[in-house]
């Protein structure tokens, strides 16, 4: 009996994502044929991009059971590579403050790793003494270098740049890049707040979230701060419209199929980013099912199902927690530089801890914690549904609106309709909770 | 005359706001840690808890406003204050029915509660979304000054000057009434005490016949009621603005945290390291330094950090207690 009802839901299962992923890609061409394909191509990319967030926080969720509330951080921090890495370097700003702000670095680092030294050395009170002393003394040599140097590169061309640009290399190589940044970060928190009671490490996540987005917003010399970086060049394959619309080939090729060259070239870039996105997943997921079905995988589950009796197998729990959640990280901080790549620009003030952290949690408990495929499904489908209810939210609204006399009550109505998402949002995310923790593509 | 002009300045920009602050961030904290140490998980909704019912009081502060009530020299939102307790604690026991209950009975692990708390959040961020909006709303009317700038040089001749805001005052005075009450029914009454037995060994309060749901219900109820009071208080002294509330979610933990979760004296201790530390380090001491070393004036305006980064200091002391001392100040517990 339970053998046939196994089976039964086996098959299912085999239907089940085939299925899901063809209702998706209906509900893209259905976008593209009421409204634009340049909508539904613009949502599919960045679909596309949250399910690569919402692998990196499936690792650390579905595999190993650990909540990283600060996943915007990650993003965020993905998102400084294209600056650093492909931006053209600012000129003169590295010779005015470049080298001073390395020194002030390398005095920072000297200090934690003489505070850390001192720290294990030294017993009783001449050890808090001794540390407390190189620290002070530290941040303030710190300040002393770095303040000077600031000032430098921020007196460079402030209104077009004052800040250190960056080495000029192709935006391909600023995705690992990105996700090398978002993996310091991780360790580091990591580091500290693994091995502690489990909700630790969703405070301190949240934490370094916030102080990151506090460094973009405000470190002037590093990405302009709320200036915002604008002309982050495009990854190697993809084109810019304006050469496409002046390449007399393709404008007769887009003549010949009957498309508008200025549309078409808008298209063709979103579908070479789409290309590019798509090969990315690909041998993301790829990895991440082989590491899945390895016999990593397999005590990564045993430790996230039972952390008492992996430990007594002799597994070190917290070691291999650290390890998932800077991998976790990483892939995170890869979707962060590679969304900075599709925008073109870096907007410090659009990170949103709603959008970018509890947003991709939503998006990996729906698919399925611990579900690669579940996280994809999830990423697509949980911002289509973002998208649309930001479109749906103002009609319902004025909808249910209706019977309410004119007023500054019902213009109240109306205009919180923008609010719906995050009902939407929490809804969901509480009804999956409760009855269907498994989410949609459960994991096998 | 420099030296009390010094000490007038750091009373002025440190020691009265920091009071008030702590004050306001030890409310927040208490709420954490009730919930922590009777529900046992990290409250993520409770940021918008508090802004949820500071909106209603707003809500009703209004209504009176245009019925022409008023509380005299003090905000009318205080008359306000109980209602929106009774709104928002009441909000708390649905969500409890219609949320929690179902994870408390199939025991959930911590971490899946903090997530179902998630969820909770994004709907009270909507609700209150719906309810005020999402601008900066400035609600305190009554007196604004104990004491003015103006009044306190005539007074005594100094130089630098000092302001009492009403706010501040009316901070801290509710803050010590509350708290003197919260403790008083958790040490004296015969629900506090089961409240205090099931917190402390959950199996036994039951075998003692403690009736759990009646001690969840009591807890959900004194949460919204803190909740409120805190983010009433905050948003008088400050003003309100739905996002300032989630991120106020950081301290607020700091505070729980650093005072040793679960502890309702660490949480308060812990309000206070917190608040004197953020601007302690954010306060621009030139003047200060000016006054106390004679002839000598610095370049720059010796502040350590920039207040954009006043997260980063309860980050960094959250940090640093991590690693030093994870149980807290005082004894928390570590489930």
């Amino acid at each position: 009996m339970s053998t046939s009802r196994q089976a039964e839901t086996a098959a299912g299962g085999r239907l089940r994502a085939p299925l899901f992923f063809a209702l998706m890609a209906a509900l893209i061409v259905l976008e593209g044929l009421t409204s634009s394909w340049n909508s539904a191509l613009g949502i599919l990319n960045m679909g596309l991009l949250s399910a690569i967030m919402a692998l990196g926080v499936n690792m650390q969720w579905g595999y190993a059971g650990l909540f990283n509330a600060g996943a915007m951080g990650f993003v965020a921090l993905g998102g400084l590579a294209p600056v650093l890495i492909s931006m053209p370097p600012t000129q003169g700003a590295f010779k005015a403050g470049g080298v001073g702000i390395l020194i002030a670095f390398a005095v920072a680092t000297i200090a934690v790793i003489g505070a850390v030294w001192l720290y294990r050395t030294l017993k009783g009170r001449a050890r808090g003494l001794a540390v407390a002393l190189v620290l002070i003394i530290g941040f303030f040599v710190f300040r002393w270098v770095f303040d000077p140097a600031v000032a430098a590169i921020e007196a460079i061309n402030p209104s077009a740049a004052g800040n250190l640009g960056g080495l000029g290399l192709p935006t391909l190589v600023s995705w690992p890049v990105g996700a090398l940044l978002a993996a310091g970060a991780a360790w580091l928190v990591g580091k500290i707040a693994l091995g502690l009671r489990s909700d630790y490490l969703a405070i301190a996540t949240l934490g370094i979230a916030e102080i990151v987005v506090a460094v973009l917003k405000n470190e002037q010399w590093l990405d302009r701060g709320v200036l915002n970086v604008n002309g982050i060049p495009r990854p190697w394959p993809v084109p810019y419209e304006i050469t496409l619309q002046n390449s007399p080939a393709f404008v007769s090729k887009m003549q010949a199929w009957g498309i508008d060259p200025t549309q078409g070239s808008t298209l063709t870039v979103k579908l070479a980013f789409l290309l590019l996105f798509v090969v990315v997943i690909g041998v993301l997921l790829w990895f991440s099912e082989m590491a899945r079905r390895s016999p990593w995988g397999r005590m990564m589950r045993a430790i996230r199902d039972n952390e008492v009796s992996a430990a007594a197998m002799g597994k070190n729990v917290t070691r291999r927690h650290l390890q998932i959640f800077v991998l976790g990280s990483a892939v995170i901080g890869l979707a962060g530089a590679m969304m900075i790549s599709l925008d073109g620009q870096m907007t410090p003030s659009s990170y949103n801890p709603l959008r970018y952290t509890f947003l991709v949690l939503v998006m990996v408990i729906v698919g399925g914690s611990g579900s690669n495929w579940g996280s994809i499904l999830g990423g697509l489908l949980i911002w289509y549904v973002w998208v649309k209810a930001g479109d749906w939210g103002p009609n319902i609204m004025a909808l249910l609106a209706s019977p309410v006399p004119d007023g500054a009550f019902k213009q109240h109505m109306i205009d919180s309709a923008a609010h719906m998402r995050m009902l939407v949002m929490g809804g969901i995310l509480l009804i999956v909770l409760r009855f269907s923790p498994r989410g949609l593509l459960p994991e096998k | 005359m420099d030296f009390l002009n010094a000490l007038v300045a750091i009373t002025n920009y440190v020691i009265i706001p920091a009071t008030a602050y702590g004050a306001q961030l030890a409310l927040g904290a208490l709420g954490v840690t009730l919930i922590y140490s009777i529900l046992r998980f990290s409250n993520f909704a409770h940021g918008d808890t508090m802004a949820f019912g500071t909106g209603v009081v707003i809500l009703i502060t209004w209504g009176f406003q245009a019925m022409g009530i008023s509380f005299g020299p003090l905000p009318t939102a205080l008359l306000a204050l109980p209602f929106g307790i009774i709104i928002t604690s009441a909000l708390m026991l649905g969500t409890d029915k219609v949320v929690y209950q179902y994870y408390r009975k199939v025991k959930a692990a911590p971490v899946v509660m903090v997530m179902v708390s998630v969820g909770v959040m994004f709907i009270m961020n909507a609700l209150t979304r719906f309810l005020i909006g999402v601008d900066q709303i400035n609600f305190a009317d009554g007196a604004r000054f104990v004491i003015n700038a103006r009044e306190w040089r005539e007074m005594t001749g100094l130089a630098e000057p000092l302001t009492l805001r009403s706010t501040q005052v009316i901070t801290v005075v509710t803050a010590i009434l509350v708290v003197w009450a919260l403790f008083w029914f958790l040490g004296k009454t015969r629900t506090g005490k089961s409240m205090r037995a099931f917190s402390d060994n959950e199996d036994l309060a039951l075998l003692s016949g403690i009736d759990p749901d009646r001690v969840v219900a009591v807890t959900w109820i004194i949460t919204g009621a803190l909740a409120t009071i805190a983010g009433t208080l905050y948003g008088l002294d400050k003003s309100f603005k739905a996002f300032t509330y989630f991120q106020l979610l950081l301290p607020i933990f700091a505070s729980a945290i650093v005072g040793g979760i679960g502890n309702p004296v660490g949480a308060i201790a812990g309000g206070f390291v917190i608040s004197f530390s953020e601007v302690g380090l954010t306060y621009a001491w030139k003047k200060v330094v000016t006054y106390l070393i004679p002839n000598w004036e610095p370049d720059g305006l010796v502040q350590l950090l920039s207040t954009d980064y006043k997260y980063a200091v309860s980050f960094t002391i959250l940090i640093l207690v991590l690693i030093f001392k994870p149980t807290g100040l005082f004894k928390g517990k570590i489930v």
